[in-house]
């Protein structure tokens, strides 16, 4: 029998669990010469800035050890653009699409989603912390609890009340979970977790930073145990919150590693990168290894790695939720 | 779709070394097909798990019916990924994604091409200068490198070219010294009407000031770190001028690697020059 692979963010239903990454799928239109983006769970776009960034200069990118480091700096064209070309081309195809929005002060997450709101084909709006407070020397907002909280509440105000708001968080702060906390009780729907955590490499040839910016964020399966610490240490304290849960998801078996973590549904990045059908060979991975593991839904297996050990297997734990 | 990539497991069907170069034959049918000369292919390296997560860009060096339908590519190693490559045997497995890029712009009616490559770069300029030819155009090679072991396709260039003109910058073949010291010439002699090259960085914008001289166009095909090939990274772009006067950073895997040369701005590569869209304290629109 199929499995019911449907996830919820919020009330929003996603026909499955497999998302693009914010910032590794292009504007849709790369990856449609691949597969069809309607058929993934959801279209993630890159961080939409207020106004056209060229991003950072070359080299922006340094292999490592099953990883990269990037620093592209959210080169984009503006909302404008954006809201006028790209958008309608994802809605026109029926595309779900979860818009990421990147600014340098309340203001201007604001002011995004004040210009988002209401534009047709919008389906989550994510809210990128990860990006430099300017009024606060350059500190990014998801380092700073109460920034960023005030931050997610400005965007879920602007925000339609029927499109979730989904707070992005990073690996390197000193307590994930408080920052999560923040992020909920400033009225985040949902979370979305990691955003690549700042790495650096030196290049012993040219004896100069490997990138022209000095330092990067770190992608790809080398960061994985860092989303699971961390989808794992929220869902534990915070376990009604939906939790889009990526790093370093290269297979299915990784994205359930995910799940059972805590996740529900699954952003696929660097993947994209080294296999352009990486999103749907996920999906068909991680349903068949749920079918092999005899679930019949995938809300089954949201965070059933935290059942007590010596818990038995399945049926165990279903008691269990029917006694909720 | 002609131009659309695909991926596929071609399985290796001749590896040969051509003096300092690597060259790899895979049967990949559906490469071939929508092959155009300037097109390149990303190769996925290392294998099934492998830790190597980017993947590697080639030019296509020759496309052939055998088998329905083989790329061939060269290289030079490098780092790791092309040392993996230059392991492989015939009938090991290739992951390849392509046809890629930009493909060369061809002119509508005969007229004098001078190809000029550098280093592996000559590699694209056969399939070129062969579909040049059918066209009725007369073709001129400039091929360079530092020493001779590393000038790839000259006897190639020899048998194929009106004129073939070899530079190394250490004299081991043809006239000492680098493409752009004897382009002038070539270019004068064969009353060229267009430029077409595949090199280094520092020798395409030498190129594109020579051509800038006699007013001819400059096809200049370019070379930047890439990660995906495919352009969702964002991470290979280039500062070029666009038909609307506007300095834009572009992707050299989707908007080129084939680029007008008087378009891009070489002295700038590697910055984002401050008049371009979005740069920082810049214009926004
Ligand atoms: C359009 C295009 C066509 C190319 N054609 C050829 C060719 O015909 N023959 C040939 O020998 N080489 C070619 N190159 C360069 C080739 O891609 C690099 O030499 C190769 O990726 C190096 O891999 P590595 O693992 O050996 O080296 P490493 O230095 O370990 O590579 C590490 C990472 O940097 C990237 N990288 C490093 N240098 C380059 C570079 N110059 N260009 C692109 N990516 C780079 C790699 O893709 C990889 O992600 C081409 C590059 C481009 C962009
Ligand atoms: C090249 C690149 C660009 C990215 N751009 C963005 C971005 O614009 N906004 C964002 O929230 N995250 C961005 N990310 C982070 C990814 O969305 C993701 O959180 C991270 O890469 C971990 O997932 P992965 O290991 O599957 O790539 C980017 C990552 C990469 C590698
Ligand atoms: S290599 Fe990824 S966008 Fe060009």
């Amino acid at each position: 029998m199929a499995v019911d692979l449907r996830s919820y963010l919020g009330h929003v239903e996603l026909p499955n669990p497999v998302l693009t990454a914010s910032g590794c799928g292009g504007t849709g239109r790369e990856l449609a010469q691949f597969f069809d983006v309607t058929r993934i769970g959801a279209f993630v776009t890159r961080s939409i800035t207020m106004v056209p960034r060229a991003g950072r200069p070359t080299p922006r990118m340094a292999e490592t050890p099953s990883g990269m480091l990037s620093a592209v700096g959210l080169q984009g064209p503006g909302v404008e653009v954006f809201a006028e070309r790209e958008l309608p081309w994802l809605a026109q195809r029926g595309a779900r699409t979860i818009v990421s929005i990147g600014g340098g002060s309340v203001a201007e997450y604001t002011a995004l989603a004040r210009r988002l709101a209401g534009a047709p084909g919008i389906t989550a709006v994510e809210v990128n912390l990860s990006c430099p407070n300017v009024e606060d020397r350059g500190r990014v907002f998801a380092r700073d609890g109460s920034a960023a909280a005030e931050v997610v509440a400005s965007v879920r105000a602007a925000t339609n009340y029927d499109v979730p708001v989904i707070a992005k968080l990073a690996p390197d702060v000193a307590d994930v979970v408080s920052l999560a906390r923040l992020c909920v009780d400033g009225g985040a729907d949902a979370l979305s977790m990691i955003n690549t955590p700042l790495g650096m490499s030196v290049d012993v040839d040219t004896m100069r930073p490997s990138l022209a910016a000095g330092t990067g964020g770190l992608s790809g399966p080398a960061i994985r145990p860092l989303a699971v610490r961390c989808v794992w240490q929220v869902h534990a304290a915070l376990p009604g919150v939906p939790i889009v849960g990526m790093g370093g998801v290269m297979t299915g078996r990784d994205a359930l590693e995910l799940v059972l973590a805590g996740a529900c549904a699954v952003a696929v990045g660097t993947a994209l990168f080294h296999d352009p059908f990486a999103c749907q060979r996920i999906l068909r991975e991680l349903e068949e290894l749920l079918q092999a593991r005899g679930f019949d839904r995938l809300a089954d297996a949201v965070g059933l790695a935290h059942r007590p050990a010596g818990a038995g297997p399945r049926n165990r734990i279903d008691l269990e939720e029917s006694s909720l | 779709m002609a131009g659309s990539p695909v991926q596929v497991t071609g399985t290796v069907l001749t590896t040969r070394r051509v003096e300092a170069y690597h060259a790899l034959t895979v049967v990949a049918p559906a490469v071939a097909d929508r092959f155009r000369p300037g097109h390149f292919v990303t190769v996925g390296v290392g294998g099934p798990h492998t830790s190597m997560l980017t993947r590697r860009a080639f030019a296509i060096h020759d496309v052939k019916p055998d088998y329905g339908g083989t790329v061939e590519f060269v290289f030079s190693v490098r780092g790791p990924g092309t040392a993996w490559l230059a392991e492989r045997r015939a009938r090991d497995t290739l992951d390849l994604v392509g046809p890629l890029g930009r493909p060369f712009p061809l002119p509508r009616d005969p007229c004098t091409c001078v190809l000029v490559g550098g280093e592996y770069g000559s590699a694209s300029l056969f399939v070129l200068a062969d579909v040049l030819q059918r066209r009725g155009c007369r073709v001129d090679f400039v091929l360079g490198a530092s020493s001779a072991d590393r000038v790839f396709g000259a006897l190639r260039a020899r048998r194929m070219g009106e004129t073939t003109t070899l530079t190394t910058e250490d004299g081991s073949l043809g006239m000492r010294g680098e493409v752009t010291d004897v382009l002038a010439g070539v270019i004068a002699d064969a009353r060229a009407d267009v430029v077409y090259a595949c090199g280094p960085m520092a020798m395409l914008r030498g190129v594109t000031a020579v051509c800038a001289e006699f007013g001819i166009p400059a096809q200049v095909s370019v070379e930047q770190a890439m990660a995906c090939g495919v352009g969702i990274c964002m991470t290979c772009v280039v500062p070029v001028i666009d038909e609307d006067g506007v300095t834009r950073m572009v992707r050299a895997c989707t908007d080129g690697p084939v680029f007008l040369g008087e378009r891009v701005r070489f002295d700038d590569v590697g910055t984002i020059p401050f008049d371009a869209l979005g740069a920082p304290g810049g214009r926004h629109g």
